[in-house]
């Protein structure tokens, strides 16, 4: 019996992307059984799922035969506290990881998975001041669609051995195989937190940066018109810049974030895209006229749009200011319609990429740019 | 495509070229070219491609890991004629800048607009951008800021066919994958950067630095680790050993305390309470764990005195030895102690002397080892301790480098921290981009994978057999 018959099961009714129905569903407990997993799945099409949590996210694959279930690759590895890193299997779940006085700065919904949120990219308010995916993970394990296990990084936050294979995972949508493991840096839990909220025009974030208050995230919420701001560090030192913070943007301090702050702004089920302008041109984009929120410290935002017209509205307006947009997510009779990702620079280099690393196109077939 | 005063055929001017800040591997190229702007560099790398000849990209020539050894058929572009800073944008906290543009310079056109750009190589007054992207480089500030990885948001390249594509921008995640992250520390192997974009970082309101001087590097790093556990990450930790001292002080007169058997640098920077609050713990940790003299920089002209040491102690080396090797590599911070009594016996079993440099907040070595080549086999064995370092950090589980880059150096040691299939993985990408390695080809690697048939293709895979090493 081969390992597929081993581990696979018949797919049931909740085993779909983006509405393709899989065929079968398998979740290997280790590396080396996902390797062996994977080999013995040559001829068959592939999507990675971790909690499920953005598994409509992205263009409904081309084809699919098995999803590879990350549910059993669980687990914090190591936690080298005095070395500030993590080694987490990637299919623990965010809220699972639980690491007392230090913090993995991943912003995510908290049954997303570690996994997930590496190959989906997602990233929330903290990443002005922590960074994204990309700046946190150090180190990573991969099945290649071969099956052949593969590492790069590794266990030091300090390291330029070769290349950065994690940065290529990172926001891949499983499209250039499995992830299994990820080594992070961790940052020490701030001894405190506040937020300032104010009614301010998105203008003001950049009077918050000027004002070298260190914010850990300038968020927006153009729907509310509110301005909140993270800072975080000693109690004492955190009380003087609220403070002063609160008068310069005529707000309140507050001990918790505003409802919005983090949250998607769209319905489940909704379209929902994911818009990047220079940081200059963030008050251009709310002066759109269309609802966004998300990080006014970075550039980074994300709206709800109703319909095509509005998605196009959007783009348009994001590539006008030198940034760009994608739709994350839209419903069935959407997708078919919509251009998901937009224009790609760089798309043909992508392509050699995916050839390169999957050659017969099997991992999450159609899912990403350009139709890899 | 560039005229005759761009390119260099003279073999006496060839041979300034012959090596990087890793003087001990020479190679001169077979042609040196001084391109202008994208489109030379695009001509050039189109050119090579089509005749199937190997090129190396060379910023200024500050790199220690060989990464710049020219090839011997090969060309090398040298980007020092594309300095132009193109753009200083402080409301989108971005910087343009032509590869050849000197990292310094970023900062000192950021600086009156209350910006800077983060990483700070030691040879930050001299290194490249370009260079910076090359290698990933790092500096004593990027415990706290990260690396140039962390602060690059867009590239244009020139991939290895002569093609010229953009990759990011001024916005952060582009759609896609993240090939600007791949080529960052790519060292040179998947093409040429000809323009870098990177994001400026606003200064500081307050910067605090205090030296301390301990009896011991043990303590030092007591210090150091109770530091971190406390969740202050300080902006830099340094350290110095008491030959590393001898040495800076032989140099630069820097004045650290006497007697001291290590000392270290310890700089906090943020909003002013913050920093006021953490300095006075940190002080006290310094205290708690042996530090017998704290001096507080009291003003800008004092912090640089302090730094003067630290950055000046690779060539200050040269003082109290005739030749040495540094070293570049990292151990996770907490086997700092261990570490450093196993360099100590192996120093003592092959004979020579070493000196220790470090990054001590990110585990980040650079042990110097000391030897005087008129001695007969003096040289081998100082290799051989240096080699015998590397080890060590691969046992406790770090790195082969931290900031110098593999190059031609170390991709010996590459199958030591990677298996053959990591290895392979790696240069899937590397096929990606370069199917018939002309890219800086023997560097990182130190088998080259072959990437399909290309009949009639000169490979470029050849190590760099040339090489002749002093």
């Amino acid at each position: 019996m081969s390992v597929l018959d081993e581990l696979a099961r018949p797919a049931g009714d909740d085993d779909v992307v983006g509405g393709v129905p899989a065929r079968l569903v398998a979740a290997p407990a280790d590396t080396a059984e996902a390797a062996a997993l994977v080999a013995a799945a040559r001829e068959l099409t592939v999507v990675v799922r971790g909690a499920g949590t953005k598994i409509d996210w992205g263009v409904p694959p081309r084809s699919l035969d098995l999803i590879i279930d990350t549910r059993r690759l669980t687990g914090v590895v190591e936690h080298a506290a005095g070395d500030l890193i993590t080694i987490v299997r990637a299919g623990t779940p965010l809220s699972e990881i639980s690491l007392g006085a230090q913090v993995l700065a991943l912003d995510g919904p908290a049954r997303a998975t570690v996994g997930g949120t590496v190959a989906a990219n997602t990233t929330g308010p903290r990443r002005l001041h922590y960074g994204s995916v990309r700046d946190l993970l150090i180190g990573i394990t991969v099945v290649r669609p071969d099956g052949k296990v593969a590492k790069s990084g590794g266990r030091v936050v300090k390291n330029v051995a070769g290349y950065d294979l994690g940065k290529l995972y990172t926001g891949s949508y499983g499209t250039l195989g499995l992830i299994t493991e990820c080594v992070f840096r961790l940052h020490p839990r701030p001894r405190a937190a506040a937020y300032v909220r104010a009614q301010a025009p998105a203008a003001d974030a950049a009077r918050v940066r000027e004002a070298r208050v260190a914010p850990a995230a300038i968020e927006l919420d153009s729907a509310t018109g509110e301005l909140a701001v993270l800072l975080e560090g000693t109690p004492e030192g955190v009380r003087e810049r609220a403070a002063a913070l609160a008068k310069l943007l005529g707000g309140e301090v507050a001990e918790e974030p505003p409802a919005w702050w983090g949250a998607d702004p769209w319905p489940a089920g909704g379209i929902g895209m994911k818009l990047s302008v220079p940081l200059s041109q963030v008050p251009a984009l709310v002066a759109g006229g269309d609802p966004v929120r998300g990080s006014a410290g970075t550039g980074v935002l994300y709206a709800a749009a109703e319909g095509i017209t509005q998605v196009e509205r959007l783009r348009g307006l994001c590539t006008r200011l030198g940034g760009h947009a994608v739709v994350l997510t839209a419903p069935a009779a959407f997708r078919d319609i919509l251009d998901m990702w937009g224009p790609v620079p760089g798309l043909a280099l992508m392509r050699r990429v995916k050839d390169q690393f999957d050659p017969a196109h099997r991992f999450a077939p159609g899912r990403f740019v350009g139709g890899i | 495509m560039l005229g005759p005063a761009r390119v260099i055929t003279d073999r006496q001017e060839l041979r300034t070229y012959e090596c990087d800040g890793l003087a001990h591997y020479k190679v001169v190229p077979a042609l040196v070219v001084l391109p202008q702007d994208t489109a030379q560099v695009a001509a050039v790398v189109r050119a090579c491609a089509e005749a199937g000849v190997p090129f190396v990209a060379r910023g200024s020539g500050t790199g220690l890991s060989g990464g710049a050894l020219p090839h011997a058929d090969g060309v090398l572009i040298v980007t020092a004629q594309m300095r132009r800073l193109v753009e200083v944008d402080p409301a989108d906290e971005r910087a343009v800048a032509e590869p050849g543009v000197i990292n310094l310079q970023v900062t000192r056109a950021a600086t009156p607009h209350g910006y800077y750009y983060a990483p700070d190589p030691s040879s930050q007054q001299i290194c490249s951008i370009g260079g910076n992207v090359a290698e990933n480089s790092g500096g004593a500030h990027c415990l706290k800021y990260g690396f140039t990885t962390n602060h690059v948001t867009g590239l244009e390249v020139v991939t290895p066919d002569g093609e010229v594509t953009r990759l990011g921008g001024r916005a952060l995640d582009p759609p896609g994958y993240d090939l600007l992250g791949a080529f960052v520390g790519s060292e040179g192997t998947l093409g040429v950067a000809t323009e870098v974009t990177v994001k400026l970082t606003r200064l500081p309101e307050s910067v605090r630095t205090l030296l301390a001087g301990f009896h011991g590097t043990d303590q030092a790093g007591a210090a150091t680790s109770a530091i971190i556990g406390a969740g202050v990450v300080p902006a830099a930790i340094e350290m110095m050993d008491a030959l590393a001292i001898e040495a800076a002080e032989a140099a630069v007169a820097c004045g650290y305390p006497a007697g001291a058997g290590a000392v270290l640098i310890v700089e906090l920077d943020g909003p002013a309470a913050e920093v006021a609050a953490q300095f006075g713990e940190v002080t006290r940790l310094c205290e708690a764990n042996g530090a017998f003299e704290i001096r507080i920089a009291a003003d800008d002209a004092e912090r640089a005195l302090f730094w003067r040491g630290r950055k000046s102690a690779f060539a200050a080396v040269g003082r109290i030895s005739p030749d040495y090797i540094v070293q570049d590599g990292v151990i996770p911070r907490t086997a700092l102690p261990e570490v450093l009594r196993r360099i100590e016996e192996l120093a003592a079993g092959h004979g020579v002397r070493v000196a220790n440099v470090f990054h001590a907040g990110d585990g980040n070595l650079h042990p110097l080892v000391l030897f005087d080549d008129a001695i007969e086999g003096a040289a081998e064995r100082a290799e051989a301790a240096s080699g015998a370092i590397i080890d060590i950090c691969i046992e406790y589980g770090g790195s082969i480098t931290g900031e110098h880059g593999v190059g031609s150096d170390k991709a010996r040691f590459m199958p030591r921290m990677f298996t053959d299939d990591d290895l392979d993985t790696m240069q899937l990408l590397r096929c990606a981009f370069d199917p018939d390695g002309l890219a800086n080809p023997g560097k990182v690697f130190p088998t080259p994978r072959l990437c399909g048939e290309r009949p009639g293709r000169h490979r470029g895979a050849l190590e760099y057999q040339g090489a002749e090493v002093f």
